[in-house]
């Protein structure tokens, strides 16, 4: 199925230092939401290194296409963009017929959910999610509106940069991962308590997604690009290797 | 100078929000987009294996129950094989079964639940078996980073005492913050477990950092 051989075994320690820390108090929904004790550092066992098989039987050709998956009379309103990149390990190894699922507000900055009751009024031609899997080198596409920014209760206020969530799995359970993606020249990002749980500033700038004109459709829309990375998985050289480690 | 080691770095996280349902469960959120969400049928009736309910509630520093986790869960089958290719014996897993359920608490009580099959027990690090577990990963609002624990199971007692992951945890009476207590007041055909999983406090969840 896949053209990219990839090694087996365990996956490169994450970097505790590099992700944000459970505890932020400027995002003070962290603060009782946060374990204390240290977490127990276990080896990838088989458990670890396996997670869930993904196949284009799950998901359907439009599910990637958010200005069409939602629409009832007519395109959603708001700036239309392509958003696309790769997905890669720490390796630069492409992570192929992985699943990747976005959601996000609408161009107004309100989401479609029976909790958000922001003012902003619902697009009834917009879902705001999507999902894909990446093909055999690791590229996925959405396209979609660009997000508006939108006030939510932590200081009196604080706005979210527009963002949009995105889910991926890669091929083991322990690269699962949810991040969000910013755009560039977004004057909000620097302001937010929810990007600044990340201390290291070159951490910020890797979720930030640069404006792409290659990639943009003439007369059509503008695009933005985002490569993904999930943990690498180590080569196991020389290694004793027991059944079921 | 030596030869640069140029490896990429993992994207960093940021929590799923208050709102990761549109995304990972738009039938929650209040909506109906996809021919098929996905996770919500983890053993389809023809997966064999003995029947199990597991419920719970996610519980803050507070004391409060958090009514808006997502946990998705992941887990052998009934013979302890995973659904995978790193699994050597991958082609003898049950077939239909693909391991990987997903589930939400509810907005009002925060309760969650999943209807699965019991796993077997899954070979461990040196050929060590691992005791019947389930590993779940949770997200919400204000969870920075995804949580990893497992879940062991109570009427597994004799292999939960040799369990090597179990017995990593210095403390022994952290380690029943990782056993499901099965209920023997249940009125159901199929076992239930209860699971509550406690995000800060005395008695803290054993979290993993995988």
């Amino acid at each position: 199925m896949t053209q990219t051989p990839r090694p087996p075994a365990e996956f490169f320690q994450r970097d505790r230092t590099w992700q944000p820390r459970a505890l932020t108090p400027d995002y003070k929904t962290s603060v009782a939401r946060s374990p204390n004790l240290p977490m127990l550092s276990l080896r990838g066992t088989l458990s670890e290194i396996t997670g869930p098989v993904f196949g284009h039987n799950d998901i359907d050709p439009l599910d990637n296409d958010l200005l069409r998956n939602y629409a009832k009379t007519s395109d959603p309103i708001g700036e239309r963009i392509i958003v696309h990149g790769r997905v890669l390990d720490e390796t630069a190894r492409p992570v192929p017929h992985t699943l990747v699922e976005i959601w996000q507000a609408n161009a107004g900055g309100r989401y479609r959910h029976r909790k958000d009751s922001y003012l902003a009024p619902i697009d009834p031609n917009f879902g705001g999610c999507g999902r894909t899997i990446t093909d055999e080198n690791g590229f996925y596409t959405f396209r979609t509106v660009k997000p508006g920014a939108y006030p939510w209760r932590n200081w009196v206020n604080n706005w979210r940069p527009a963002h949009i969530h995105i889910s991926v799995f890669g091929s083991g359970f322990s690269q699962r991962l949810i991040t969000q993606m910013y755009f560039e020249g977004d004057p909000l990002i620097a302001k937010c308590p929810i990007v600044n749980s990340l201390t290291d500033p070159a951490a910020i700038d890797q979720l930030i997604a640069p404006l792409d004109m290659n990639a943009a459709v003439p007369l059509d829309c503008l695009a933005y690009k985002f490569d993904i990375i999930l943990r690498g998985r180590r080569s196991t050289f020389f290694e004793n290797r027991p059944e079921g480690n | 100078m030596p030869q640069p080691l140029k490896y990429l770095r993992e994207s960093p996280s940021q929590t799923a929000g208050p709102y990761v349902h549109i995304g990972l469960a738009p039938g929650a959120a209040g909506f109906d987009i996809y021919r098929q969400e996905l996770g919500h049928d983890m053993a389809p009736a023809s997966v064999p294996g003995e029947r199990i309910r597991v419920e719970g509630c996610v519980i803050d520093g507070m004391g409060a129950i958090v009514k808006d986790v997502l946990i998705e869960v992941w887990q052998a089958d009934a013979a302890g094989i995973y659904p995978h290719p790193e699994d050597p014996r991958h082609t003898k897993a049950a077939p239909g079964f693909r391991g990987w359920g997903r589930v939400i608490s509810d907005f009002e009580t925060g309760l969650w639940a999943f209807d699965t099959i019991k796993p077997g027990p899954v070979p461990g690090p040196n050929g060590q078996m691992m005791a019947p577990h389930i590993s779940l990963w949770i997200v919400s609002r204000g969870i920075n980073i995804g949580l990893s624990t497992r879940l062991y199971f109570s009427d597994e007692a004799a292999a939960n005492a040799t369990d090597p992951v179990l017995n990593l945890i210095e403390q022994p009476e952290r380690r029943t913050t990782l056993i499901a207590q099965r209920d023997t007041t249940a009125t159901a055909p199929e076992p239930l477990y209860r699971f509550d999983i406690r995000l800060q406090g005395a008695d803290e969840t054993v979290f993993l950092d995988i």
